[in-house]
Formats: C-alpha cells, sequence, structure tokens
C-alpha cells in the first residue's frame, strides 16, 4: 500500500501542494488528474523522491521513505518526453537499471541480455534491441521507457502524462494496451494527466487535483455521475453551469430532456452532428446563459431561432465557494 | 554518495538553494567558486586595490598623461572605426551565408571562425607583410599615397580582422530565427523589399548587431597581438593602450601600467554591463 | 531557383555574394594565404631549416606542454560550473555566469598585467617567492597561470547552454534506474555532452596555444626556456629572420585550420544529433 500523509510543498512563493492525503491499494491503476498547475505532477515526482516534500511523509508499505533516495525507492519513473539515453542502443536503454547495479547485486551479462529481451517482448519491441532511440516512433519510445522502468522490477510504476507527447491515433492504442499491461501484471501504478477521457478510461480510481489540493478521490463512475464540488463537475466531463436558487446549477448535456410544458425555453442557436445525437447549442431566453444538450438523432432537429423547452433528468447544485 | 540518508526535508527546505535529487552540488560548486576565486577573481582583484593605493591624485597623472590620453583616443577610435566596418560587412556575410545558396559556402562559413582559431601573433605579421610599401597589397597602395602599415589604418585593419566573427556569429542565429514567414506577411501587405528590410528585419536583427559590434569593440580596444607588428608603435601616433601598458611594465614602472589597466578594464567592464543589459532588454522585448 | 515574393532578384543575390566573398578574401583569406607563401618562400629546406633549430623545437615543446597542462584543468573546472549551474537552481547564478565571463572582456596584456603585480619581483607575493627561490613570473608556471586566465570561460560557456537545452530528465531517469552519482555522470551525462565538450576542448586548445599577449608579459623571452611558439614567432620577426617567423607561425596556422575543420565537422554532427533527437 502506497501512503500520502499531509504532503506541501512550495515553490518559492507559490503553494504547490497543500496537504496532501491519499491512499493507493496494492495493485491499483491511479490516476492523478488535473490541469496545470493543479500539482499533481509535483505529486508524483515526491511518491517517486525526484522532488524533495517542505512537509509530510510518503509511506511504501507501512515503511516511511520520505528520506530514501529516488534510487533506493525502487520506483519505475517513465518520463513524459521519455528520457531515452539517446547514445544508448534500446537494448543497453532497458538493461541500464541492471547495468549499473552493485557488482554483487548484478545478475550476468547473460542474464540482463536475457531480461532485456524478454522485456522488449512484452512491450512488443521484439527485435528492435539493436536500434537507437533515435530510429523509432513516438509510441514505440515511449514503450522502451517502460520497458527500461520495469526493468527494475519496481514495487512502484510512476508515469508523468505517459500519453503526452504523442498523436490521437497511436495515443487511443497505447491507452488500451497500457491497461491490458496492468491488468496481466497487477503492478501498482499511478499516472499523471490533464486528459480526463484518459484519466476515466484507465484508472481503477481517480484522483482530481486543483490548486495544490485534491478535490475529489473516487472511481471513475463516482468522480462523473457523483462529482463532489463544482470544480470536478465542471473539469471532468461537459457540463451546463446555470445560476439557480441557492448556488450554481449543473446538469451534463446528455441529461436533458425537451419536454412540452415547464422547464426552460432556450433559444436555438446552432445544431449538429455529435455522436449519435444531436447536439443543440442555445441560450436560455430568460437568462442569456449559454447551454448545450443532446436531442435523440431520430427527432427532427430544431431549427435555428426557435425555441425549446428543456427540462434536467439529472442536475447538481453547488453553493458558492 | 553511496548513503541512503539525508537530512530531514524540513532542514533541507531552509536552505538557500533548492533542494534537487541529483548529487555532487557542494562539489561542483565549491569547485566553480574556488577555482573562479583563485584564477580570477582575486588576481582582477589585486589591480584595482594596486590601483586604490596609488591615491587618486597620482592615478589621475598617470592613468590620464597625455601620452595615456594619446593611446586611448587611438585604441577607441581604431577599435570604434573597426567595429562599424564590421557591422556593415558582418552583417553582409551573415546575411549572404543564412539566405543564400552558393557552391563553398561551408568553407567559407568555416573561414569566418579563422580570427577566432589563428593566433594573434601569426595575424599580426601576416597582415604587416601584406600591407607593408613593399608588401602584396601595399606595394599598390603606396604610389597612391595609401599608407596602412604603421598607420592608423593599418591598426583598424589588423582590427577588422579579429572583430568580424563577433558581428556574424551574434547575427546569424538571429537571422535564422528570422522565420520568412514575418517577411512573407510584410510582402502580402504591400511592403516593397527594401520596407521590409527597413521595417521588418532590420529592427529585428538590430539588437543582435549591436551587441556583435559591442564585442567587436571591446575585443579591439583590448587587442594587442595583431596590431603591434602593423602599428610602428610610435608614442604619441601609433602606440595603442595595450602597449603603452607592456612599455611601462618593461621600464618598471608599475603604477602607470596599472592606472591604464585599471581605466581600460572600466570601459571594458562598462561595455561588458551594457551588452548584458541590451540583450536582457531585447529579450524581454521579444518575450523569450 | 524558384521565383518568391521575399527575396531579392537574381542579380541583387550574385552582387550581395560577390561582395561577401570579396571582403572575406581580402580581409581572412589573403592574411592566410601569405603566411604559407611567406614561410615557402626561401624553398622547403630553408623552412624545414627554420623549423629544425633548437630554439623551434623548445618553443614547440613549452607550446605542446602549457596546452597539456592548462587544457586539462579548463575542462574540470567547465565540467564543475556547469554542472553547478544547470542541475541547480541558487540564487546569484546569472552572476555567477558573468564572473566566468570576465576574462573574456579582460584585455590579454592586462591579464599578464595582474599576474606580474601578483607574483613579479615587485609583486604581492614576490618576496615571499623570492625569499623561497620560487618563480612564477618569468617562468613556466607563470605562462601556465596566464594561459589559465585567459582560457577560463572556453569550456564552461559551450556546455552551459547545452547542459541547460538538456535538462535534468536523463540524469533523474538514471537516478530512478538505481544509478549512483558518478554512474550517471560517467554513462549519461558525459556521452549527452561528449561532442559539446570537444567543441569546446578545441576552442580551449587553440587558444593556449596561439596566445600571444598574456603570455608576452608573463614569460620574459627567454630563448629556449619560455618562450612559445608565438613568441617566438615575435623574436624571430623582430630580428627580420623573416623565413623563420612565418614558418613557425605557419605551424600555428595550420593548427589553426586543423581547429577549423574539427569545428566545422562536430557542428555537422551536433546538426545530425539535434535532427535525430525532435
Amino acid at each position: 500500500m502506497i501512503k500520502v500523509q499531509n504532503i506541501t510543498k512550495r515553490f518559492g512563493d507559490f503553494a504547490a501542494l497543500h496537504g496532501i492525503d491519499l491512499e493507493i491499494e496494492d495493485g491499483e491503476f491511479v490516476a492523478l488528474l488535473g490541469p496545470s498547475g493543479s500539482g499533481k505532477t509535483t505529486l508524483l515526482r515526491i511518491i517517486a523522491g525526484l522532488e524533495f516534500q517542505d512537509g509530510g511523509e510518503v509511506y511504501f508499505g507501512g515503511e516511511d521513505v520520505s528520506r530514501l533516495k529516488v534510487a533506493d525507492r525502487h520506483v519505475g519513473f517513465v518520463f513524459q518526453q521519455y528520457a531515452l539515453f539517446r547514445h544508448m542502443t534500446v537494448a543497453e536503454n532497458v538493461a541500464f537499471g541492471l547495468s549499473v547495479k552493485k557488482r554483487r547485486d548484478r545478475p550476468s551479462k547473460a542474464e540482463i541480455r536475457a531480461r532485456a529481451d524478454e522485456l522488449l517482448r512484452l512491450v512488443q519491441l521484439e527485435g528492435l534491441g539493436a536500434r537507437y532511440p533515435g530510429q523509432l516512433s513516438g509510441g514505440q519510445r515511449q514503450r522502451v521507457a517502460l520497458a527500461r522502468a520495469l526493468a527494475i522490477e519496481p514495487k512502484l510504476l510512476l508515469l508523468d502524462e505517459p500519453f503526452g507527447a504523442l498523436d490521437a491515433k497511436v495515443r487511443k492504442d497505447l491507452r488500451r494496451w497500457l491497461r491490458d499491461l496492468h491488468k496481466q501484471m497487477g503492478l501498482t501504478s499511478i499516472f499523471v494527466t490533464h486528459d480526463q477521457e484518459e484519466a476515466l478510461e484507465l484508472a481503477d480510481r481517480v484522483v482530481v487535483m486543483d490548486h495544490g489540493k485534491i478535490e475529489q478521490v473516487g472511481t471513475p463512475e463516482e468522480i462523473y455521475m457523483n462529482p463532489r464540488t463544482a470544480f470536478v463537475s465542471h473539469f471532468v466531463g461537459e457540463t451546463n453551469r446555470v445560476a439557480g436558487e441557492g448556488g450554481e446549477v449543473h446538469f451534463r448535456p446528455h441529461d436533458v430532456d425537451v419536454v412540452e410544458e415547464g422547464g426552460e425555453t432556450v433559444l436555438v442557436d446552432n445544431v449538429f452532428r455529435k455522436g449519435g445525437a444531436w447536439r443543440v447549442e442555445g441560450a436560455l431566453v430568460e437568462t442569456g446563459l449559454l447551454v448545450e444538450f443532446d436531442m435523440d438523432a431520430a427527432l427532427a432537429p430544431p431549427a435555428t431561432g426557435t425555441e425549446v423547452r428543456i427540462a434536467p433528468r439529472r442536475s447538481r447544485l453547488f453553493n458558492p465557494a | 554518495m553511496s548513503s541512503t540518508t539525508f537530512p530531514p526535508p524540513t532542514a533541507r527546505a531552509r536552505t538557500w538553494r533548492k533542494p534537487s535529487v541529483l548529487p555532487g552540488f557542494a562539489l561542483t560548486f565549491g569547485t566553480t567558486i574556488g577555482w573562479l576565486s583563485l584564477i580570477v577573481l582575486i588576481p582582477i582583484a589585486t589591480i584595482f586595490l594596486k590601483a586604490a593605493g596609488m591615491g587618486w591624485r597620482h592615478f589621475l597623472e598617470v592613468g590620464f598623461s597625455d601620452r595615456a590620453l594619446a593611446a586611448y583616443r587611438l585604441s577607441f577610435g581604431t577599435a570604434a572605426a573597426a567595429g562599424l566596418v564590421n557591422a556593415v560587412f558582418g552583417l553582409l556575410v551573415a546575411w549572404v551565408l543564412v539566405r543564400y545558396a552558393f557552391p563553398g559556402k561551408k568553407v567559407v562559413s568555416a573561414l569566418v571562425d579563422l580570427p577566432f582559431a589563428l593566433p594573434t601573433a601569426v595575424a599580426g605579421i601576416a597582415l604587416t607583410a601584406l600591407y607593408s610599401p613593399n608588401g602584396w597589397i601595399g606595394q599598390f597602395l603606396d604610389p597612391l599615397g595609401i599608407k596602412v602599415a604603421f598607420t592608423p589604418l593599418g591598426i583598424t585593419i589588423a582590427l577588422v580582422f579579429i572583430g568580424l566573427p563577433f558581428v556574424v556569429r551574434s547575427v546569424e542565429p538571429v537571422l535564422a530565427d528570422l522565420g520568412k514567414d514575418v517577411e512573407e506577411a510584410a510582402a502580402t501587405l504591400g511592403a516593397s523589399r527594401s520596407q521590409t528590410f527597413a521595417r521588418v528585419i532590420f529592427p529585428a536583427i538590430g539588437p543582435a548587431l549591436l551587441t556583435g559590434f559591442a564585442m567587436a569593440f571591446a575585443r579591439g580596444v583590448g587587442e594587442y597581438g595583431s596590431v603591434i607588428f602593423i602599428s610602428g608603435n610610435m608614442p604619441g601616433k601609433t602606440e595603442i593602450a595595450p602597449l603603452l601598458i607592456v612599455t611601462q611594465l618593461e621600464q618598471y614602472a608599475y603604477e602607470g601600467a596599472t592606472a591604464i589597466a585599471v581605466v581600460m578594464m572600466l570601459v571594458s567592464f562598462g561595455i561588458l554591463l551594457a551588452i548584458n543589459a541590451l540583450q536582457a532588454a531585447g529579450r524581454r522585448r521579444m518575450g523569450a | 531557383m524558384k521565383l518568391r515574393a521575399t527575396t531579392e532578384g537574381r542579380l541583387t543575390q550574385a552582387l550581395l555574394i560577390a561582395l561577401a566573398l570579396a571582403f572575406l578574401a581580402f580581409f581572412l583569406l589573403l592574411p592566410l594565404v601569405a603566411v604559407f607563401s611567406e614561410a615557402l618562400k626561401a624553398g622547403i629546406g630553408a623552412f624545414v631549416a627554420a623549423i629544425a633549430t633548437p630554439d623551434a623545437w623548445a618553443a614547440i615543446k613549452l607550446t605542446l606542454l602549457i596546452a597539456a597542462i592548462s587544457v586539462p584543468l579548463n575542462v574540470v573546472f567547465g565540467i564543475a560550473a556547469s554542472w553547478a549551474i544547470t542541475k541547480f537552481s541558487f540564487p546569484g547564478k546569472s552572476l555567477l555566469i558573468t564572473l566566468i565571463d570576465l576574462p573574456f572582456s579582460v584585455s590579454p596584456v592586462v591579464s599578464g598585467l595582474i599576474f606580474v603585480l601578483l607574483f613579479g619581483a615587485n609583486g604581492l607575493f614576490g618576496h615571499w617567492l623570492a625569499e623561497h627561490d620560487l618563480k612564477i613570473i618569468f617562468a613556466v608556471p607563470g605562462i601556465v597561470l596566464a594561459t589559465v586566465f585567459i582560457t577560463f570561460p572556453f569550456v564552461a560557456r559551450e556546455l552551459i547552454p547545452l547542459m541547460m537545452e538538456q535538462g535534468k530528465d536523463d540524469e533523474e531517469a538514471a537516478l530512478s534506474l538505481g544509478a549512483s552519482g558518478w554512474q550517471t555522470f560517467w554513462h549519461v551525462t558525459l556521452p549527452n555532452i561528449r561532442w559539446g565538450l570537444l567543441y569546446g576542448v578545441l576552442l580551449c586548445n587553440a587558444r593556449a596555444m596561439g596566445e600571444f599577449g598574456a603570455v608576452s608579459v608573463v614569460s620574459g623571452h627567454i630563448r629556449g626556456e619560455t618562450n612559445t611558439m608565438p613568441l617566438h614567432v615575435e623574436i624571430l620577426y623582430n630580428e627580420y629572420d623573416f623565413v623563420g617567423a612565418f614558418a613557425v607561425a605557419s605551424l600555428l596556422a595550420g593548427l589553426a585550420l586543423v581547429t577549423l575543420v574539427a569545428k566545422s565537422v562536430l557542428e555537422w554532427r551536433f546538426d545530425l544529433h539535434s535532427g535525430a533527437k525532435h
């Protein structure tokens, strides 16, 4: 179990993290989700031992590792830009962690080579061991970085924006592949992302962060369906925000019914097809606030300039902070 | 390096540098400061101490004697003239190297750095051989009444040689960075080629050109090896300031040498500060 | 050539290229040619004879010795300084960089003078040195000191921007994989900076072997003892032994050419590297 207790971190006048508490079970796949500047990468680096907290502790399986160097924490870290050693071949990169072990702990050359080959097979890069990182595609480099991190048999795998540097198609394939790999290996893993779709699709649990604080921790389902704060509701998934009695009312575009009577009147501004539905953009007649909602694609779309009455099926009220 | 613990994080947070996982700060920072102090800072401080010990009046007397003033005028004057020549031709060379394709461009580009690589004494005797009255070039100039060797003109030519790469190498990257797109934008907005150069390109490379000029100027003021062979070294006429320092030293006039050296260093540091301020201003304006 | 809205006409281009090349030929190429031509003026036999004198040999050996001492010192310093500056954040960093560059803005003659003021017969430590029978000025240690001062910034200023650009990711990755500090430096940092380091060494070496002003002030010009090659060139020239002067000078010019070629090759390789990186 990984436990983070009351972690604080400042960069000069900027409070990057205040009082973070988090527990992660063995074998879990956890996403740290938040906008840039939310402190998610700083938290990941503190867990790895690449950054030092100003206060608080980090425990690996009950052991306080706060004062352990990164080399002694046995974490696998995958860097956002991969940080592959350009002058080493792919196989040498993967074997690096084993080849720098102290002589008495170091496996023989043959064993190291066998282990590197095995890992390259695992990340589906068999036969590319003799290449240099510069000769690989972005997705391949990502997998080399992963194999390299796994070579030291880490207790914990940490990934900083693992798909950030890839284009959309490769990103989707790799995502699925990584999820399968995690299922297969069962290694406790934490990854940082600013992409809510990525977090919801991959993680067992999502930690939503903003301004150095944890906003909510929960399964993707909980985060999406029961956002606890206005920030989470707004940041994860699409959300309409309108003023209501006693606060802000949030509702998802797909949680809207078109009704004959009651509800709110919307002046339709634009209609287009989005996935299997019509996406309608318009403004509430009463307040002028902009809203978006989905309509059954089987129905005829409303024309621009017409008025439609809507009623949210599900909505949440958030008190002003 | 093999120990697994370090002081508690709270104690680290109070140190003056930001904590880092990378090792070796104490070793490398200590080496840097120690060696810098030993080789550069303490020796430079000595000369200022020595000057301070001379007394104000004596310092002015030897530091600004007629002979010293003539030497400053000559050194600063020829360095400025050479800097201007280099600003014009350095810009031209940089422009040609960045913008046009022609055979042998790589060789030409390498040649630009020759003054950085060629020992100054070698340049000095070579230039003298070229420009002395019976030299390769001098023999054609002499009948026209143009004297180069042993005149300020000769000194200027030596300083043009020394300073050229400073201008080319500071303008080149800026020019290369200045995307074609801004010029294309200017063209689509109806600007002529000369308008584009004057109003778009020149303002963008101006700071780099000025920096190159200042660096060439600063180097020229202090230059010794390439100049003394061609200058003739006549006191009050073709005696540059660095040579005057050497002359004073040879006569064991340490105070005179010190005073002149301090005057030159203050001017050099002034130029250095101006360059830094200029670059900082340029960076702020470009938002980089 | 494609017709473009944003380039000069062909004639203007040709004119500008011709002007630039003429300027370079006149001011850079011609002096270089003059060195070799003057050196070989009296035939290859005279050239060899001029170089084969004991004084010339002594100068060559001394020059190599000076470079062999001062370049490694600057390499160690340059690596230490750029590691401290680029891998850590601390206040006063830009001041430190400015101070490292300081020797560039000091006249070579003044660079020599400061060591004379420190260690010369009338210098701050002159008396103490004389008492202990130590000689720095007008001796090899003084030449080394002046050379180290002059070449001080060369390696550091090549490495600082390079290591700044490379960041700390690679080192952090190595550490997270269990490497020690030295392992990280040898296996990851050094290979990453090797070409930049070599580039700095090249420039540093060229200057160390070619320095004239600073060395001239501290050396005392003792033939066969404290004469470096550039100083030997001056002595021969002032004795009107032009063939001898240019012969030794041509060796230095050859060194400059080798430096330029090696430098160009490295720059070409650098481009190759940055191309592979992105």
